[in-house]
């Protein structure tokens, strides 16, 4: 698929704060990308960038072929839809919609058309002369889609669009997102730092940290083979546990040796071993390769969570089956469920610690 | 807890001794004789007189004109001044904001005879000029107090919605910020124009000898006896801004409910 | 569109009118007439005459201070717990008045305190002693409250009314009384209203020369006054311009505490 957007060597500082560093990344037509990640990560500036309201220190910007680096927002063919909707409060919902449309002169009829199109596809028909004010945040939130996709843009920037949402709200707005996407055929660049969020609408998704990227893939590829700590902490709950990489497929994890499928790391290697608390299994104590105890439990619905404390590390533990607080366990990991990470080597790495 | 009885009480002797000296000019607008001291009957002959008197009527057209001047270029100068604060660095902006209080908490006194000194050093002519200079200086403020809030309550991406969604900078200010920023921009300028209405001391310190507003003319008739014109004048202006003040106040409210069903 | 353009003509302004003005009472103030430097002009506040009207003005303002915050907070109080929808009622309540000249405002309080006047004629109706303060010490304090109550009173009723209803509710149920709660809690809340108000009242109060005049019978001059004349009649601008940097210490030491107590100037009035 051809490339919609391509950032290259983009950094930004405000004042002594670099925010983006050197950052490349780009977006494929019809592709809903992602960038996710905790506050302060630079993806909501990335976005800026993209929506024309920063200007990058160094670096380009290319947007359908042309540099559009320098281009004001108001000149841009992409919309976005901002945090907190952004709506004009003294204007009709109808007014709202039609402001984009208005600016480029289109004619009364195509106007009319448009919102009740859009509306309609927002699920929101009839609420032409309402104001903004009179509906609740799920609705705004509609509003706000609606009034920036009546445009046609070829690019829809959200920024954190279902971050005021109740979480019931939220996941319906998150299928909604994806229908609009598929019946638009539009390209969305979403920003996020809410990890399920991610999982479940994008395409791609890029994990973000102090301004830079820290892997770019597909929402199955980063859970499962997180490339760093961080990504590995920030996607899910993970057990991270500091290894040695004996020799290919071989791990020593907590003084016990592990089979595992990776290979190329090198013998007697430190390294970081990520094991999701879903892949911990639970078993007598003589069949577990290391043996521990229950010391919490707590119900979750669909699993019960448990830590178990073997040899000096607290597992976390998700399993169906249900433990008791001292009951001794042995613990076994799938070796395909044994995701090794390269311990960080330079400073830059260092600096995007798993403590965030 | 204080019975309701009590409290009604304590709000209406409040109001009574902060309206009293109102009715007061009010009824004696209205009296016959020339003294302030004596009731001579009622009569409507000092609002008759009223229209003849021409210093007077020139001191109100003088009064009105710095008025409506002053705070229009305040609000002016004012509301542009929010605008650029707002991409200032917070310290600059401080520092901006602190002179820009000075007028208002330092002694009108001091503000007058400052800016007297800086005529005179300018060599300019005492009159209303130098007036309207000075109405403007104090009023600017009050401008900057009352729309400065304005831009705090505002969400920044509502104007930033507008660019995105095509509309050029200055359009996107007009059709989206100002607004949101018009009624602090109204009160603004209320608050100016009131404030230079009801102002003597910088007036004062800053006027000529051939000109006079409302408030230099009273002081000047102070030992002499005020004119009973005055009393009539004053009693027209206080009715027509009640009347004014409450049409405002009504009147739109209205309207916003039709629109709304 | 550069927004930081758009400063240029305020920033003229400010300078214009606000900073360079106050430089040149300075400087005459530090000055003779033939333009070299001195202090007399400070020192001449130590002169019997303008020390007493310095005093009486600090005196007269001081009281009618604590007079009109007596007499604003319980009203402030009332206000604000009877659930105006319009808050903008208030003021303009409050800043109706200046609509009716300050001036002629002013005056009247002579017809309504004369001998014959109005206050005296209900006085007598209901056997009370008259009252004669025309021209008095109290008359000028009762000028001074009578114009800067409503610079009291609003912002003391601003800070009350943000105080949210939940923080009184949580004291109450932690077991304060009313009186607890309005000591430990409503009042250190509403402080910034009530240090703004004091700034608002004493400041004119300590300056004016207008009340005094008119209610005074030009028989009490306050520093005020005594600036006033050197600048109006004696034509002594240095002394005029001297006289005032000592008045503007008095507003400076006002304005330090007030941005000591009120650090995020909440209490603002308007």
């Amino acid at each position: 698929m051809k490339k919609l957007v391509d950032l290259r060597n983009i950094t930004k500082s405000f004042g002594s704060q670099i925010v983006l560093d050197d950052l490349n990344l780009y977006i494929r037509e019809n592709e809903f990308l992602t960038l996710l990640g905790p506050s302060g990560c630079g993806k909501t500036t990335t976005l800026r960038i993209l929506g024309g309201f920063e200007t990058p220190d160094t670096g380009s910007v290319i947007f359908d072929g042309s540099d559009i680096t320098k281009l004001p927002p108001n000149k841009r063919q992409l919309n976005t839809v901002f945090q907190k909707y952004a709506l004009f409060t003294h204007m009709t919902i109808a007014e709202n919609i039609a402001f984009g449309l208005k600016i480029k002169h289109k004619p009364a009829s195509y106007v009319k058309d448009k919102i009740k199109y859009a509306l309609k596809l927002v699920n929101l028909d009839g609420f032409e002369n309402r104001m903004p004010d009179s509906l609740s945040g799920g609705q705004q939130q509609r509003i706000a889609i609606a009034r920036a996709i009546v445009n046609e843009p070829k690019l829809l920037l959200l920024d954190e669009p279902l971050g005021a949402l109740d979480l019931k709200l939220r996941q319906d707005m998150q299928y909604e997102l994806i229908r609009l996407k598929n019946e638009l055929g539009i390209t969305f660049i979403y920003v996020t730092h809410d990890q399920e969020e991610a999982l479940t609408m994008s395409d791609t998704i890029v994990v973000m940290n102090q301004g830079y990227i820290q892997q770019i893939g597909t929402p199955e590829s980063i859970y499962n083979e997180p490339e760093n700590a961080f990504v590995a902490d920030f996607i899910g709950d993970s057990n991270i546990i500091a290894s040695t990489m004996i020799e290919d497929r071989l791990v020593q994890i907590l003084g016990a040796r592990f089979a595992c499928v990776d290979e190329g790391f090198g013998r007697n290697k430190p390294v970081d071993v990520v094991i999701r608390p879903e892949d911990v299994e639970l078993t007598l104590p003589e069949q577990g390769t290391i043996r521990g105890e229950v010391t919490h439990l707590i119900f979750k619905g669909v699993h019960y969570e448990m830590e178990v404390l073997a040899n000096g590390f607290e597992w976390l533990v998700h399993s169906t089956k249900m433990f008791p607080v001292g009951t001794q366990v042995g613990i076994q990991v799938d070796p395909f469920n044994i995701q090794i990470m390269n311990k960080p080597e330079s400073e830059d790495e260092e600096a995007v610690g798993v403590n965030e | 807890m204080i019975k309701s009885s009590v409290r009604k009480l304590y709000i209406a002797l409040i109001f009574i001794f902060l309206y009293a000296p109102i009715v007061t000019l009010m009824v004696l607008s209205f009296n016959a004789s020339r003294s302030r001291a004596k009731w001579g009957g009622f009569t409507l002959k000092w609002y008759r007189e009223l229209f003849q008197n021409e210093v007077i009527l020139a001191a109100l057209s003088n009064t009105l004109l710095i008025a409506l001047l002053s705070s229009l270029i305040a609000t002016l100068i004012g509301t542009i001044a929010c605008i650029s604060m707002q991409a200032m660095k917070r310290r600059t902006r401080a520092v901006m904001m602190g002179v820009t209080n000075i007028p208002m908490l330092n002694a009108e006194i001091v503000t007058g005879i400052s800016l007297m000194l800086l005529f005179i050093t300018l060599g300019m002519k005492f009159g209303f000029l130098t007036i309207l200079l000075a109405h403007i200086t104090f009023n600017i403020p009050y401008v900057i107090l009352s729309v400065m809030p304005r831009f705090k309550q505002l969400n920044p991406s509502t104007y930033e919605a507008a660019l995105d969604l095509g509309a050029s900078p200055l359009r996107a200010f007009f059709m989206v910020v100002f607004p949101d920023i018009l009624p602090g921009v109204v009160s603004g300028f209320l608050m100016a124009f009131t404030m230079s209405l009801d102002d003597f001391i910088i007036t004062h310190f800053t006027k000529g000898p051939g000109i006079d507003t409302l408030s230099t003319k009273i002081y000047s008739e102070v030992k002499k006896g005020i004119k009973p014109e005055m009393y009539a004048l004053s009693a027209i202006i206080f009715t027509a801004v009640l009347v004014l003040l409450f049409l405002v106040n009504y009147i739109p409210k209205e309207n916003k409910e039709k629109k709304e069903k | 569109m550069n927004r930081k353009a758009l400063s240029a003509p305020y920033l003229f302004w400010i300078t214009a009118f606000i900073v360079i003005p106050l430089g040149m009472v300075l400087y005459y103030g530090l000055t003779d007439k033939t333009g070299a430097f001195t202090l007399e002009n400070i020192i001449a506040i130590a002169t019997a005459e303008h020390s007493k009207a310095l005093w009486i003005a600090i005196k007269f303002s001081l009281e009618s201070t604590v007079i009109c915050l007596l007499l604003a907070y319980p009203l402030a109080m009332i206000l604000a717990g009877m659930q105006i929808s319009q808050h903008s009622f208030i003021v303009f309540i409050f800043i109706l008045p200046m609509w009716m000249n300050f001036l002629l405002r002013t005056l009247a309080w002579q017809t309504l305190l004369e001998k014959s006047g109005v206050i005296n004629n209900i006085l007598g109706f209901l056997h009370l002693p008259a009252l004669n303060i025309i021209n008095t010490p109290a008359a000028i304090i009762l000028g001074m409250v009578y114009n800067f109550l409503p610079f009291m009173v609003l912002p003391i009723y601003n800070s009350l009314t943000k105080i949210d209803p939940n923080v009184i509710n949580a004291a109450r149920d932690l077991g304060a009384n009313s009186v607890q709660t309005f000591a430990r809690i409503t009042l250190p809340l509403s402080l910034p209203g009530v240090i703004s108000g004091i700034t608002m009242v004493f400041v004119p109060a300590l300056t004016t020369f207008v009340i005094s005049t008119l209610l005074g019978g030009s028989k009490i001059l306050l520093i005020g006054n005594v600036i006033e004349q050197e600048f109006t009649q004696a034509g002594n601008w240095h002394l005029g311009s001297g006289l005032s940097i000592v008045l503007m210490l008095f507003i400076l030491i006002n304005m330090i505490l007030t941005a000591i107590f009120d650090k995020d100037g909440e209490g603002n009035a308007l």
